[in-house]
Formats: structure tokens, C-alpha cells, sequence
């Protein structure tokens, strides 16, 4: 595409256009005092030369060999036809199609991927899709505010930590208050949400109690009696919850949950330092309007056909301006799109043994570190596909098994002082024996 | 100029107001309704709801915007028009029977007084 960039003469035109002198009287009212008096920017490149530099930035890039690291993003198989899917160039370009009549194909990929994670839910309704889970989880929290009319938001600590920093972020500033229900983190704890220190928690100001499901920790939450806290207390349950693991465990619906939330990452889409990820949101019918971000609805065209449309949009910014149910989410339509392929090529039972193999690793994994004397549970819960240990010298030894390669989990102590001695380890189904083995090896070696 | 009914008080964002004794019924008048088009859904306050004067207190929408409810009067809401929930269209097609939207009890009778009379508020909307 020809790159053409306006001229002097060009922008003369404009300016004189518009009745404006230069294009500094259009930053007149911005105070000075929050503008950047100059950009220091490197001198520009050719082409041969960016190359060269991305080159050079890109190997600075640390590709492990092996990697137990999971605490919300996890390693899995992408299908190829996920990649000849998503490469289509009908779908490169996919933002909001805001056009009925053109964008029949990708309308009808979004109703598709909202389909499959209703079913997924068990909900009756999903959204477009967020930015990831941690702003998908927030979102769902600022709406049970709305949907209960309450400004508090109570929210477990065995909630992902950035999930919950994110959650702080967006409610600095609305006069939503956040009340954390401390995990049963003591030694030979669950791992879990006690219930009663959830029901504690919750007044009549709260809107909703946010828990995790497997929680960080990958232990698997109460969440019926979660839910039922809640709903005593006039409130509702928010499940953020991992997309696989609903292969094997109960469908949020089932047990009560209000709104769920979810990081679809696992659905397909691989780990590249953080993101694109994709969010996944979905509803009960009877709170559809206040849901935000883009929804897809199937109808009848003039003739009968059917046909998808953008609906509900007066919930949305471009209608409700600054009273829209959010202003600060968009869609992630290919990476949703990644997400619908790739649950289209595993089915229900391709994505139960995903489910499956990773939680038999998982077990595999924690056997082998404790059966090797490095290392015990550090907590009694069931969980799902990742487990915390607790590992003596856990910091030295991840700093020097990360030298060679080997990233051994996350530590808990980043985030939990408490946790301070515990690697926080996941498997999936491309977790090996032999990758077991030779982590079992390396922590052995620097007992 | 169009006719408005005489036994009811207007707002000059077009909700009306009728009054017997110390509680109010209140809905949006003809000439909104007809400005707002097709109207598919209300998001409406709860029974018990305390309605400030002057505040939002629920939302119309209709086919083409979506605008907010402003309270003529102070008051508690008493009910709510529970038939707008599956006929949101009553608004357009009886504004000031069938299509009433919430009743409260009034904080102050008096507050009726800064409200428009049906001439007024025809004046208004010529």
C-alpha cells in the first residue's frame, strides 16, 4: 500500500479549511504544563536498517526451553487450522462491523464464538469479547454495581493479582470501594476462599463477591457455597474462571454464578509475552443491557433470510456517549476468532482431554517433585492443572534453573509474602514426562 | 398547537405529572414520545427508589436514542409500570393513560407549583 504523507501545501489547505492559522492553535487548549515539549526520537531508518533493529530487539527476547509457567496464561496446543483460519485476509483486517450489508461472514463468526462460550458457561448470553480477563473481570464486577444498584465490590485474594490490580484501576476514580476476603493461605491451609469470610464480607452495599475458579493458586473453589453467600446477601457471584477447565468442572451457570468472566488465551491463542490475549464475558438474558461491548444478534433480513447485526447498541458509546455501560472496552475479534476455530477443531470431547491430560501432568508433576524430596504441596485443595509447592531456597534455586533455560513456575512470593518459599507450577497436555524429569533433575541439583 | 390535558402539570423535559392527594403519577408526554420514535425498552428504578427533583432516575430508549428520565418532583417511588417491562410501546401509543411510567409519593405538593400547565407546555412545545 502507498505510503503518500501530506504536504505543507496539503496541510495550508486543511488548516485554511477549518479557519485555523496552524496546527499548534489546535492543541490550544490543552494547558502547557501537560504537553511534552519535545519527543526525543532516534533519527529515522531505512527499511534494511529497521529491519536490522527489530531483528536485534527481537533476540533479546528469553525463549526458555522449558517452562512450568502458567498463573492465568498456559501453553497449548494451537491446532494449525486455528493459524489458516485467522490468516484468511477476509478476517485481517475484522474491527467492528458496524455494516450489516458487508460484513455478513464476520458478523456471523462473532454470533458463532458467542454461541460457544454460552455453551461453554452454560449463560444465556456473551459478549463480543474484552480485552482480556483481567479487564472481562472488571467489567463484570462494575455491572453487577449497576445491576444491584451497590457500591462495593467484595473479591477474594486468591484472585489472580492482576486481575485485581486491574479490577483497583477501574474503580479509582468511580467511588467503587473494593473489600478483599483473605484466602486460607496458613501452612496446611485449602488454598481456597473460606465461605464464611466471604459471607463476613458481604453487606447490603456490596454488589457482588468476585472468586476464581480454579482460583490462582489452581485449587477448586466452593463456588456453589460462594454463590450462596452471595445471593444471601443480596449480591452477586462473579466467576472468573479458565475456558479449559469448564470441560471438566461445572458450568458456572450450574452453580449460581451471576456473571462470569474469563482470560480466553487457552482457547487457541499462544503465548507471545503477554498478549493479544481475548476476554470472555458472558450473562443471564435478563441483564443484557447492562452488558458492555459489542453483541451480535441473528434476524431475519427483508426477505426472510437469516442474518446477524450488531444489537443493543444504545448500550454503547457510540450511542450512549459518556452514560454507556463502558467506555473503556473494545472487541478483540481475532483473537475471539482464533478462539472459535480452535473450539471448533477440538469439539466438546477434544477439549475434555485437553482438560484431562493437563490435570493427570498436573498430579504427575507435583508426585514427582515431592516422591524427588524437592518439594511438598503447600496446599490441601483439589486442583486443576496447577499446583503450588512449597521448595526450599525456592528463590535461588528458580534463579539458577532459570539460567538454564528451565523457568520453573511462578513465585508466589511476588505477590504473597506469606508464599514466600512456594513455585507456583502448571502443566498442560504438552507437558512431557521427560519435561517433568528434567526439571525434577535440575531442582535436585541445586538442593 | 397541539392540546395537552388540563388536570396535569409538565416539565420543560417533557415528563408529566399527575397528582391527587399526597402521591404522583408520572410518565413523558405525547410530544416525547412522538420525538423519540419507537420506543423498545425502559430502564426503570426499583420500588422504594428515592427520586431527587431534577435527577435521572430511569432510562427510554426507542429505535433511534436513548434518553435519560428526569424527576418532576421529589418522592419515593410507590410502583412501577410493570406493563412497560413487555409493552415498552404503550409510551407511544398511550403517553398520558397506559403508558404512565412510575407512581411516588410526593416529598413536597408543593414542588407541583414550579411545574407547567397544560397551555404552558403546549406553548412550549409549538
Amino acid at each position: 500500500m502507498a505510503y503518500s504523507p501530506h504536504t505543507d501545501a496539503d496541510r495550508q489547505r486543511m488548516l485554511a479549511a477549518i479557519g485555523v492559522a496552524s496546527v499548534e492553535e489546535l492543541f490550544a487548549d490543552i494547558p502547557s504544563s501537560v504537553r511534552a515539549s519535545r519527543f526525543e526520537l532516534p533519527p529515522p531508518l531505512v527499511e534494511q536498517e529497521t529491519r536490522a533493529e527489530l531483528s536485534r530487539l527481537a533476540a533479546l527476547n528469553h525463549i526458555p526451553q522449558l517452562s512450568f509457567l502458567g498463573a492465568g496464561a498456559y501453553r497449548h496446543l494451537v491446532p494449525q487450522v486455528v493459524w489458516e483460519v485467522i490468516g484468511r485476509s477476509e478476517f485481517a483486517t475484522s474491527y467492528t462491523p458496524y455494516q450489516p450489508e458487508v460484513s455478513q461472514g464476520t458478523l456471523q463468526s462473532i454470533y458463532e464464538f458467542q454461541s460457544l462460550i454460552c455453551e461453554l458457561t452454560g449463560m444465556e448470553v456473551a459478549t463480543a469479547s474484552h480485552y482480556d480477563g483481567a479487564t472481562a473481570t472488571a467489567e463484570a464486577a462494575l455491572m453487577a454495581c449497576r445491576l444491584t444498584r451497590r457500591h462495593r465490590i467484595a473479591i477474594s485474594t486468591a484472585v489472580h493479582p492482576q486481575v485485581r490490580r486491574a479490577l483497583a484501576t477501574y474503580c479509582s476514580g468511580l467511588g467503587v470501594e473494593i473489600v478483599e476476603v483473605a484466602a486460607d493461605l496458613a501452612d496446611g491451609g485449602s488454598g481456597l476462599t473460606p465461605v464464611e469470610a466471604a459471607a463476613g464480607a458481604l453487606g447490603d452495599d456490596v454488589a457482588c463477591l468476585v472468586a476464581q475458579q480454579p482460583n490462582f493458586f489452581g485449587g477448586i473453589e466452593p463456588m456453589a457455597e460462594l454463590a450462596d453467600a452471595a445471593h444471601a446477601a443480596g449480591a452477586q457471584l462473579v466467576a472468573f474462571v479458565e475456558p479449559v477447565s469448564l470441560a471438566l468442572l461445572q458450568a458456572p451457570a450450574t452453580y449460581g454464578a451471576d456473571l462470569v468472566a474469563a482470560e480466553g488465551q487457552p482457547l487457541g491463542i499462544p503465548l507471545s509475552y503477554g498478549g493479544p490475549y481475548v476476554g470472555l464475558m458472558a450473562a443471564p438474558m435478563s441483564a443484557v443491557r447492562q452488558m458492555p461491548g459489542r453483541l451480535v444478534g441473528a434476524t431475519l433480513d427483508g426477505e426472510g433470510r437469516r442474518g446477524y447485526v450488531l444489537t443493543l447498541q444504545a448500550r454503547e458509546q457510540h450511542i450512549r456517549r459518556e452514560r454507556a455501560a463502558s467506555n473503556i472496552c473494545t472487541n478483540q475479534a481475532l483473537c475471539a476468532l482464533a478462539a472459535t476455530a480452535y473450539l471448533s477443531a477440538v469439539g466438546p470431547a477434544g477439549l475434555r482431554e485437553v482438560a484431562e491430560l493437563s490435570t493427570i501432568q498436573a498430579r504427575h508433576l507435583a508426585a514427582a517433585i515431592e516422591s524427588g524430596g524437592c518439594g511438598e504441596r503447600r496446599f490441601s485443595a483439589p486442583y486443576f492443572s496447577e499446583v503450588a509447592l512449597r521448595v526450599p531456597n525456592a528463590a535461588r534455586r528458580y534463579a539458577v534453573l532459570a539460567e538454564r533455560g528451565i523457568v520453573a513456575g511462578y513465585p508466589l512470593g511476588r505477590d504473597y509474602p506469606e508464599l514466600a518459599d512456594t513455585l507456583l507450577l502448571a502443566a498442560t497436555e504438552l507437558t512431557t514426562d521427560d519435561d517433568i524429569e528434567r526439571l525434577v533433575d535440575a531442582l535436585g541439583e541445586t538442593a | 398547537m397541539p392540546a395537552y390535558p388540563d388536570d396535569l402539570r409538565y416539565s420543560r423535559e417533557h415528563e408529566w405529572v399527575r397528582a391527587e392527594d399526597s402521591s404522583a403519577t408520572i410518565g413523558i408526554t405525547s410530544f416525547a414520545a412522538e420525538e423519540l420514535g419507537d420506543i423498545v425498552y425502559l430502564d426503570l428504578p426499583a420500588v422504594g427508589t428515592r427520586l431527587e427533583r431534577s435527577a435521572t432516575f430511569g432510562v427510554v430508549e426507542s429505535v433511534k436514542a436513548v434518553s435519560d428520565l428526569y424527576a418532576p418532583v421529589a418522592g419515593e417511588v410507590t410502583e412501577v409500570n410493570e406493563q412497560l417491562a413487555t409493552n415498552p410501546e404503550l409510551v407511544n401509543s398511550d403517553a398520558f393513560g397506559n403508558g404512565w411510567i412510575v407512581k411516588v409519593r410526593l416529598d413536597d405538593a408543593s414542588q407541583l407549583d414550579d411545574l407547567l400547565d397544560a397551555a404552558a407546555y403546549a406553548e412550549l412545545t409549538a
